[in-house]
């Protein structure tokens, strides 16, 4: 998509299909016809046989449609865009954000921060990272902008705790070590696209 | 070094610029782009990028290092320029980390900007990669070699504008450029391939470590994450710090720097500075500029009670003490509160000056010296210097000595009596002369003797400049071909044969010279001098002095005012005097200053009963120079403007001002009431500019008016050999480079001990602490080598107020005294 169609808010000049709803009634005669002509043809009884049929399959067939939340949860789909978590280093374990703060630059609440630091090893180390959730607006540039696949969002939508601060440190948002073994990729923006080597010109190597 | 106006076509636009301009400059100042990494603006080209290829009248040049002549056709892009341009780029890139994202330089480095704009998405290129160490040179160093491209700039920028020559490049160890390179890449390219391949950058002492003035310009100028301050690195990413447009007032340079700030961590919000900046193509910083910015007055908040007592204090003073690094709108404040009450005010360094350029307005006819720094380092190719320590005084005054030698192809007179192992390593046509202290008349004298045009001198000092010069005799060495007779033994024949050659001789002559005897006191080489003197003014058209600050702490100021002024008008030299702390040019034209310090004393930033301070040790606390805004007068004779990084919480002078009922709203409502009738302009502070332009002209504040008035026309006097020091110990007052005031002293990255300096073999001799015993006081200072000091004088700093040194002092720089071990 090129960036001026991109920018075409004009929905109406797009390729949107409309719904054939028909005219809607008008006088008060047409819309007593509606009324009748509803009632007569039992919509509503068409309704209630859905219900009926759907509450005895759970009470008697142990089929049941809804959850019961906070017991049990429904899997959320892999690009929805919840709580951040920060990914590790397959092989070493380590964290893979270098502290770029490239992040912290896009992010347009302006809640991500990061300390860095010279460590002893002549490296970067990200001493701290922090987002602020009572401003982050879950927009994902930050997980677009990430060059190494650091950030990412997780699946963890429910922000309600005694501290604002509880889950927005490195420390809670990195993959725990234990289970660095189950740590997935994030589909959602920023993700590889799947025909990524397509796109790579080769540098030329002297060994 | 004339300057004609000619026209240049560029990309078919006619540019107007000077003969002998680079084509890269003219090109700028025109607004016309011209890719370039290598060259730096005011030193020499370097040719180690050759981005900057172009079509001058159809040949192949090097925008950089190409003179502008009149009607030159210049063409920046062809489809040849921009291959090589591409592959040039596309060589600096091969074996590049990719570690932009950690780099200190993303976001404002040239070879990310160049990429992108030479538009390479591809490389062709390849070599074997060679281990490239990190290393710290010194306390505020930290190169890492692997993001070197081997521009040369720090090279260039160390030798050529600071002098010390810390740095050259050294073996790189890298493979060889493979050869089937030669055909597929173009020409240019591989030739800058095959330098870079064996250099990297290296301290040019052979040591680890760089033992330099720890400036830090040679960061400033690196356009990659290469060369770094040490406390900046990973630290803080370049986007994210807010850019405040300021002026360093550290010393009376005043150099346009800007202040990068940022909140300090997650922890603590608070916006701290965490580096300086500059336009490194128009002005060069020293140490203290670059590193000693963290000096603010932090965690202040309004005490009322203080305030109160603060005004009380002043009612009931009769001296108030202040040091120079006050703003000029401070300063009218003071000299406001003499007005109403009627107290003493007292700037030591300030008041010397002031005196100094009082004798000189009478003497010369006007009050201010009437050139400036920029114009001599542009324009000139002979500087004399008398009375500064170049080193250690004003940072700008030796870079532009040092830039003279090295550009201009320019010769130099450096007068002083301690001895220095740096000065004479600026250029091969430096002069040095080690005079006792205290005989600076007869370094002007000797200056009036060479340069000046004797019709424009009076009599009188011309018959007692003929009384230093004696017809002397000496031997010299003479070359002469003298014919001899060898032997020499036909191989063949075996028969000897005589063979008559000229072979070359040396012998000793008697011939007569003249003898200047001034040249003889001043510890010259006076046997030699006349030929070392023609061949320092070869090709010279162009002569400057500078007048430092030993000069106004002189016991004959007067007299060296009036030879400065006869200097001027009769040897059509450039003149030019460095003030002696930050402000002292502002406060003594505002200020009416006092001799002495007397009774109950406010100190302000200095020593006294109540003590206002911006280093949060007073009485009542004070907004630091990058806490408040106001305006400065620099060495340039411009009046500069300065903004507040940092906020402050505390009270002001203004404050104070209010209290008493004199005060502002705000204090730049005091800008426009700096006294018209010494100079200053009736300008809005919000209306001064801050910036350089494209072409290094300066924009920032006004420039000063000199007041003419009646030159009086007594002749100078003759020397007095009373006042000059010739035996004993003697100490000079002198700070360490980057330390100014207790401003530097306070920041973190400025290490320069509060101690006695001496030559190496000096200090041998002190020991690890001494006493220095002046008349009726003393003061207890470790001992310093200083390895680039040479002689016997002892350097005493007074960069601590509360030292109070200069008072030890009194009113002249040098003292005799008695040191002692302890
Ligand atoms: S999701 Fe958007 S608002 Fe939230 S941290 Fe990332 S960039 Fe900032
Ligand atoms: S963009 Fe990614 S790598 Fe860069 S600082 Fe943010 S999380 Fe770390
Ligand atoms: S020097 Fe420039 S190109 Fe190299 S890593 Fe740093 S930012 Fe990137
Ligand atoms: S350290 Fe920086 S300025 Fe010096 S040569 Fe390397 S890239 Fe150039
Ligand atoms: S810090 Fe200054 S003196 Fe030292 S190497 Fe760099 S430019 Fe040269
Ligand atoms: S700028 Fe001209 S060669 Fe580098």
């Amino acid at each position: 998509m090129s960036l001026e169609e991109f920018k075409d808010r004009n929905i109406g000049t797009q390729n949107y299909r409309m719904l054939d709803l028909g005219e809607s009634p008008k006088s008060g005669m047409e819309k007593f016809k509606q009324v009748v002509e509803r009632s007569v043809k039992l919509e509503l009884f068409t309704g209630l046989k859905v219900t009926f049929r759907e509450m005895y399959k759970a009470l008697f067939k142990k089929n049941m449609h809804t959850v019961k939340y906070p017991f049990e949860k429904m899997p959320i789909a892999p690009r929805y865009r919840a709580i951040h978590q920060m990914k590790r280093l397959l092989e070493s374990g380590h964290y893979r954000c270098i502290g770029c703060g490239l992040c912290e630059k896009i992010c347009i609440a302006n809640c991500i921060r990061i300390d860095t630091r010279y460590d002893e090893n002549q490296r970067k180390e990200v001493s701290e990272y922090t987002i602020n959730f009572g401003r982050c607006i879950f927009c994902g540039y930050c997980a677009e902008v990430c060059p190494e696949l650091a950030i990412v969002h997780g699946g963890r939508y429910e922000t309600s705790s005694e501290q604002r601060a509880s889950f927005s440190t490195l420390e809670d948002m990195l993959t725990p070590l234990e289970q660095l073994a189950e740590q997935s990729e994030f589909p959602g923006f920023g993700a590889i696209s799947p025909n990524a080597d397509e796109n790579v010109k080769k540098t030329p190597l002297a060994y | 070094m004339s300057r004609n106006e000619i026209t240049i076509t560029i990309d078919g636009v006619e540019c107007r610029t000077y003969e002998g301009e680079y084509v890269l400059n003219a090109a700028r100042a025109n607004g016309i782009f011209i890719p370039a990494i290598c060259y730096l603006t005011r030193c020499s080209p370097t040719l180690a990028c050759r981005l900057c290829l172009v079509e001058a009248d159809g040949k192949r040049a090097y925008a950089c290092n190409t003179k502008a002549k009149d009607g030159m056709q210049i063409v920046t892009q062809s489809e040849e320029i921009m291959e090589e341009r591409r592959a040039i780029m596309e060589v600096y890139d091969v074996n590049h980390p990719l570690q932009c994202g950690v780099c200190d330089q993303h976001g404002e480095c040239e070879l990310q900007n160049y990429t992108l704009e030479l538009e390479v998405d591809s490389q062709r290129f390849a070599i074997a990669d060679t281990k490239r160490e990190t290393k710290n040179w010194s306390s505020v160093l930290h190169y890492d070699a692997g993001l070197c491209i081997v521009c040369e700039r720090c090279v260039t920028v160390c030798k050529d504008m600071i002098g010390d020559s810390a740095l050259k490049t050294g073996p790189r160890g890298g493979a060889a450029v493979d050869k089937s390179y030669k055909q597929s890449a173009p020409k240019d390219a591989y030739a800058m391939w095959n330098k870079l391949q064996k250099s990297i950058i290296v301290p040019s002492n052979g040591t680890e470590y760089t033992n330099c003035s720890d400036c830090g310009e040679c960061t400033a100028v690196c356009p990659v994450g290469a060369l770094t301050e040490r406390d900046f690195v990973y630290k803080a990413n370049p986007w994210e710090l807010r850019e405040v447009p300021a002026t360093c007032t550290h010393c009376s340079s005043g150099c346009q720097i800007f202040y990068e700030t940022r909140f300090d961590s997650i922890d603590n919000t608070e916006e701290k500075i965490f580096r300086v900046k500059n336009e490194w193509n128009y002005v060069s910083l020293c140490g203290a500029g670059r590193f000693a910015y963290d000096f603010e007055n932090r965690d202040v908040k309004r005490d009322a009670t203080a305030l109160k007592a603060a005004v009380e204090a002043i009612k009931g003073a009769d001296t108030i003490r202040f040091g120079s690094m006050v703003s000029n709108e401070e300063a009218l404040m003071l000299q406001r509160l003499k007005e109403k009450f009627g107290m003493k005010l007292y700037n030591p360094e300030a008041r010397a000056f002031q005196k100094f350029l009082d004798a000189y307005a009478h003497a010369s006819g006007h009050s201010l010296y009437p050139n400036d720094f920029r114009e001599i380092m542009r324009e000139c190719d002979f500087v004399i210097s008398v009375g500064s320590k170049l080193r250690n005084d004003n940072p700008n005054a030796r870079y532009v000595f040092n830039n003279i030698q090295k550009i201009n192809k320019g010769a130099g007179f450096y007068f002083h009596p301690v001895g220095d192992r740096l000065v004479p390593t600026f250029g091969r046509s430096v002069e040095c002369f080690e005079h006792r202290p205290g005989d600076e008349e007869a370094a002007l004298y000797l200056i009036l003797d060479l340069f000046a045009d004797r019709k424009k001198l009076p009599k009188g000092v011309l018959n007692y400049l003929d009384t230093f010069h004696e017809k002397r005799k000496k031997t010299v060495k003479e070359k002469v071909m003298k014919e001899v007779v060898e032997k020499l033994l036909d191989k063949e024949t075996g028969e000897e044969k005589e063979v008559k050659k000229k072979v070359p001789q040396m012998v000793e002559k008697e011939i007569e010279y003249e003898h200047n005897l001034l040249v003889e006191r001043l510890g010259g080489d006076a046997e030699n001098f006349d030929e070392i003197f023609a061949k320092m003014m070869k090709k010279k058209e162009s002569f400057a002095l500078i007048a430092g600050e030993d000069l106004f702490f002189h016991p004959h100021y007067e007299n060296i005012a009036k030879l400065i002024a006869l200097i001027e008008k009769s040897c059509s030299m450039k003149v030019v005097m460095t003030p002696p702390k930050s402000n002292s040019l502002g406060v003594a034209l505002i200020c009416e200053l006092d001799d002495e310090c007397e009774g109950y004393t406010i100190g302000y930033n200095a020593p006294g009963d109540f003590r206002l301070s911006a280093l949060g040790d007073g009485d009542l606390d004070m907004p630091a120079m990058n806490q408040q805004e106001g305006t400065f007068v620099t060495m340039n004779k411009q009046v500069v403007p300065t903004n507040a990084a940092l906020e402050y919480g505390g009270y002001e002078l203004n404050d104070i001002m209010n209290e008493l009922g004199m005060g502002r709203e705000l204090t730049i409502e005091w800008t426009q009431e700096l006294p018209v009738e010494k100079g200053f302009q009736c300008v809005k502070f919000d209306e001064m500019p801050n910036y350089y332009l494209n072409d290094g002209t300066e924009k920032r504040g006004y420039r000063l008016a000199t007041i003419k008035r009646r030159a009086s026309r007594s002749n100078p006097k003759k020397l007095d050999d009373s006042i000059v020091i010739s035996e004993g110990d003697i100490a000079y007052r002198c700070n360490p480079p980057r330390q100014f005031s207790d401003f530097t002293d306070k920041a973190h990255q400025i290490f320069e001990k509060f101690a006695l300096r001496a030559s190496p073999e000096r200090a041998q001799e002190l020991g690890e602490r001494v006493e220095v015993l002046f008349d009726g006081a003393s003061i207890v200072l470790d001992v310093e080598a200083d390895d680039r000091m040479s002689g016997d004088i002892v350097e005493i700093p007074d960069f601590k107020s509360g030292e109070d040194v200069i008072s030890l002092f009194g009113e002249s720089r040098y003292s005799k005294v008695t040191i002692k071990r302890v």
